[in-house]
């Protein structure tokens, strides 16, 4: 993946730009020494890696204004950064920036039960947002599989799913206000305890904008009451075309499961060798979950065990204790474990339309025996974001680039049956460089000229997004 | 009047716009403050895909709310955001269409559970006022593929561009539905209910308290027909401090009063939006003020003297205020939108000036009253 050349004039002043930072700011601020900085040399998508000019960890908004007004006035890029654990490459550092952490703003601020909203520092993890609310019977619904590590300042940018985004919607739905420090160093407040933001609806631009619009420092969030149970139900087929038949049925019927998660074969018999879950021996595995009351539960699974019958399964397993429920989630919940196990890997994020699944796994499937590399499938089958694994051998020369080609492909593939390149995990340096296959020069345009709004010099998270080529002349009249 | 019948056809006519354009839908009086020559987007209509098992639609702009509704209805799906039909309240005729309803993010009664307009539009076409096509997001419910322009057009009010098609997704309707209701709360008690309600798992959706005439507090529970009479009934006992609930197994029309606001008299309409439990406290502070309180108490809708300010009125408050219903000289004056911090509506400007350079569209709708053109 290509990154911009690094501007020389700015590295050459690394000492004085330090300097400059440090005495503004507390102690413990900055850090520039190599060794202390190798932490934010990466995010998840561990294949690239860049030393930073400097980190900065500021405590308050003020301090985040304080590092952007100053990286303002010295013309120094800035990469936000919450807990590293995008996908896409979104925090990824270069030579020339400073990397702005959120990590230190983790405070709850506010929580109101009777508004159902909690007011957090941005740099609070998704899964201790859900702790702080949970004695009371509330929780925070996007639920990201990463999320005992990652930010809501990462899920903002990202605006994240999870698991439950089918019933729950993803962090967009959830977001309710954001304090927000654009790259002059001026604190904006948007939207708040109230439901809609007056005016030009900027939340939504905010959210999933990948740190190039403005820094966040406090989000307000929704929180729902937590359901009164949950039940899973296994359901295995003999064909891709005929499991997704039935979600497409499930869904049509009117229930509404938080979950429809899909395994294909090569991830069941990973996961397994794995996890020793017991899954069938099948081309196509389905796990429905639903909520509710014990009575309402029952009353949902009739219907989508009707309709799944109806399709006639290989294997239809139901769930009657907690522990018969976790044996269920276990193979699923380890997938990414198993397909680790086999080798590194690369997790593709394409969405598409629910009716394209079978032939767009068959397609996949050509497409893995052309390139010789194994690739296992499972998503979240009930909203179409497939997560395509995969698996390479990073030691062996030319691999990486083979599995690079394949995934761009599969994401060609996505965009041409109607979807797009990434459901959740954002674009990044990953997919930049793909987006003109889904967009005009033009659409791109409109969505730089956002950028240039927000952020006129082309300092935040600058090499990101847009393909390179396209954004050259704005990044370039901004030196 | 305008009246492009393709895409193609609308991007020619905005491109060779000599001067400002007034966007209209269905034919619907259009409101607010824009001046300029008529453009509608009647002649756009049609449904470009519809999946059912997909939960997907894609259709044109100006196709009408109500041939959108009867399509879904023969499905059994529907628009699951409620769109009001604004016609009751605002004394005007014609036909409401599906781009009007984005580009007003119209949302009612069930925004609290399912979402607002926003929540439900997966991606846009629009034309804007350079007359250059462009599109944002697509047709699948998940998409972080580039920035989020498509909330960003829905309640933007024709001010970025013109919509020529949108893709939403739609639900199967509800089997059935409970409605708890009890008369004569106040409203700060009745906020207090509706709080404790949507603060239970039993999956409300629809909140509200009508205090008209005599007081109606409203909880709407949906779903499947034993579901929702097992949560009904645990909502009683919850809320039987409140008093003695009635459970109505079809209030169809009661929601409908509440989502169209059909109790609102005479005077200014205004809409607050607000923290639900701040909603009694602001509408205590307009005497005499005729008050539809929806989600929870987090929507006000509020019936004043023609002319009042209500912002003044209200003063600083976590939300705002927008006139739906005023005179056109009350609307000059006052403007449509509450204004917005400075910083941030320098940044609202800039997004303007970039989507249409020569402020050709709906011009001044959105703006502070002094960067309107006379
Ligand atoms: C704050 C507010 C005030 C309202 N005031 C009125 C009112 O005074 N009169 C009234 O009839 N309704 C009003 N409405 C309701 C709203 O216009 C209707 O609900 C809408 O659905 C009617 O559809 P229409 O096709 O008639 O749209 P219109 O009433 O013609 O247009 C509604 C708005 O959307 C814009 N618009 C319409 N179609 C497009 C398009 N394809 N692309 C871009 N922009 C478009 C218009 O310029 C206008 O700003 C108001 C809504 C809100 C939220
Ligand atoms: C094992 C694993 C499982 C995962 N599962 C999921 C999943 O189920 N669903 C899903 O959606 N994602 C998933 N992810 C991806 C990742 O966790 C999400 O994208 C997450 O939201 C990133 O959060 P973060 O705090 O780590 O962000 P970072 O990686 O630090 O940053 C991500 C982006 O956000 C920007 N950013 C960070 N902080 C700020 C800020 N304060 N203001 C503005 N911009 C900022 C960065 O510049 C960057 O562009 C997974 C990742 C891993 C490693």
């Amino acid at each position: 993946m290509e990154m911009p050349e690094p501007r020389a004039d700015i590295i050459a002043q690394k000492a004085r730009i330090v300097a400059r930072l440090t005495d503004a700011l507390p102690e413990g601020t900055i850090i520039s020494d190599a060794a202390e900085t190798r932490a934010y040399e990466c995010d998840a998508l561990s294949a690239y890696r860049c030393a930073p000019l400097a980190v900065a960890l500021p405590r308050t908004t003020e301090e985040v204004a304080t590092v952007l007004r100053l990286c303002h006035e010295m013309r120094v890029p800035v990469v936000p950064r919450g807990a590293g654990t995008s996908l896409a490459g979104g925090s990824l550092p270069t030579a020339d920036c400073v990397v702005l952490g959120v990590a230190r703003l983790n405070e709850v601020l506010e929580t109101d039960f009777a508004n159902r909203f909690i007011r957090v520092g941005a740099g609070r993890t998704n899964l201790s947002v859900t702790g702080a609310v949970e004695a009371d019977g509330f929780f925070y619904a996007p639920d990201p599989s990463s999320q005992l590590a990652c930010a809501i300042a990462g899920n903002i940018a990202m605006n994240s799913g999870g698991a439950h985004c089918l019933k729950y919607g993803v962090t967009t739905n959830n977001l309710l206000g954001v304090t927000l420090v654009t790259m002059d160093g001026t604190i904006h407040k948007i939207g708040g305890a109230h439901l809609d933001a007056g005016g030009l609806d900027l939340l939504a631009l905010i959210c999933g904008s990948e740190g190039q619009l403005g820094v966040v420092t406090e989000a307000t969030l929704r929180i729902l009451p937590k359901p009164e149970g949950a039940r899973p139900v296994l359901i295995g087929y003999a064909s891709s075309e005929v499991a997704g038949a039935c979600v497409s049925d499930i869904i049509k019927a009117g229930v509404l499961p938080v979950a429809i998660e899909f395994m294909d074969r090569p991830c069941i018999a990973a996961t397994e060798a794995f996890s020793g879950a017991g899954y069938p021996d099948c081309e196509a595995l389905l796990i429905v979950e639903v909520e509710g009351s014990p009575a309402e539960i029952d009353e949902q699974l009739a219907i989508i065990l009707d309709i799944a019958r109806r399709h006639d399964p290989v294997e239809l397993r139901e769930s009657a204790s907690e522990e018969e429920a976790a044996r269920i989630w276990l193979g699923r919940k380890s997938a990414f474990g198993a397909m680790g196990q086999m080798g590194d890997y690369m997790c593709l994020d394409g969405t598409i339309p629910v009716s394209e699944l079978p032939f767009v796994l068959r397609r996949i499937g050509e497409l893995s025996g052309e390139f010789g590399l194994k690739v296992g499938n499972v998503f979240h089958a009930g909203d179409g974001n497939m997560h395509p694994l995969i698996i390479y051998d990073a030691n062996t020369p030319g691999e990486q680039e083979k599995c690079e080609a394949l995934g761009a492909e599969i994401l060609k593939l996505c965009v041409e049956v109607g979807g797009c390149l990434t459901g959740e995990h954002g674009v990044g340096i990953e997919k930049r460089d793909l987006m003109g296959y889904q967009y005009s020069p033009e659409d791109l345009d409109i969505q730089m000229a956002v950028k240039d709004a927000f952020d006129p010099g082309w300092l935040l998270n600058p090499a990101k997004v847009f393909p390179l080529a396209s954004s050259a002349a704005r990044r370039m009249a901004a030196e | 009047m305008m009246r492009p019948g393709t895409e193609h056809e609308l991007a020619q006519m905005v491109a060779g716009a000599a001067g400002p354009l007034r966007i209209i839908g269905g034919g619907t009086r259009s409101y607010g403050v824009a001046l300029g020559e008529v453009l509608s987007t009647a002649g756009l209509g049609g449904v470009t895909l519809y999946e059912p098992g997909a939960l997907t639609l894609v259709v044109q702009a100006g196709t009408p709310l109500a041939e959108v509704e009867a399509l879904l209805a023969r499905e059994g799906q529907c628009l699951p955001f409620e769109p009001m039909d604004h016609r009751g309240l605002l004394g005007t005729q014609g036909t409401p269409t599906i781009g009007g309803v984005v580009a007003a993010n119209v949302s009612g009664p069930r925004r609290i559970a399912a979402g607002a307009c926003r929540d439900f539009l997966l991606g846009v076409r629009f034309v804007d006022g350079m007359g250059r096509v462009l599109k944002n997001g697509g047709r699948v419910m998940k998409n972080v593929t580039g920035y989020d322009l498509v909330r960003l057009m829905a309640g933007s009010h024709g001010t970025l561009g013109v919509l020529s098609e949108v893709s939403l997704k739609v639900l199967p309707v509800a089997r059935a539905s409970a409605t708890l209701a009890l008369e004569g709360l106040a409203p700060g008690r009745a906020v207090e209910a509706l709080a404790r309600a949507l603060g239970s798992p039993f999956e409300v959706s629809g909140a509200a308290h009508v205090a008209a005439g005599q007081a109606r507090t409203l909880i709407r529970l949906e779903g499947f027909a034993a579901s929702a009479r097992y949560r009904a009934e645990r909502l009683c006992r919850l809320l039987a401090e409140f008093g003695d609930w009635q459970v109505l197994p079809e209030a169809g029309d009661l929601w409908r009063g509440v989502r169209d606001v059909s109790v609102l008299g005479d005077g200014d309409v205004w809409r607050v939006s607000a923290r639900p439990s701040d909603g009694p406290a602001l509408a205590a502070l307009v005497p005499g003020a005729v008050a539809v309180f929806d989600w929870g108490g987090g929507l006000i809708w509020l019936a004043v003297p023609e002319g009042t300010d209500l912002r003044a009125a209200l003063g600083a408050f976590d939300g705002h205020a927008t006139l739906i219903r005023g005179a056109p000289d009350t609307k000059a004056r006052l403007g449509v939108f509450a204004p917005q911090a400075g910083p941030l509506a320098a940044i609202a400007a800039g997004l303007r000036a970039r989507f249409d350079p020569r402020g050709i569209l709906n011009p001044g709708l959105m703006s502070p009253p002094e960067e309107r053109p006379a």
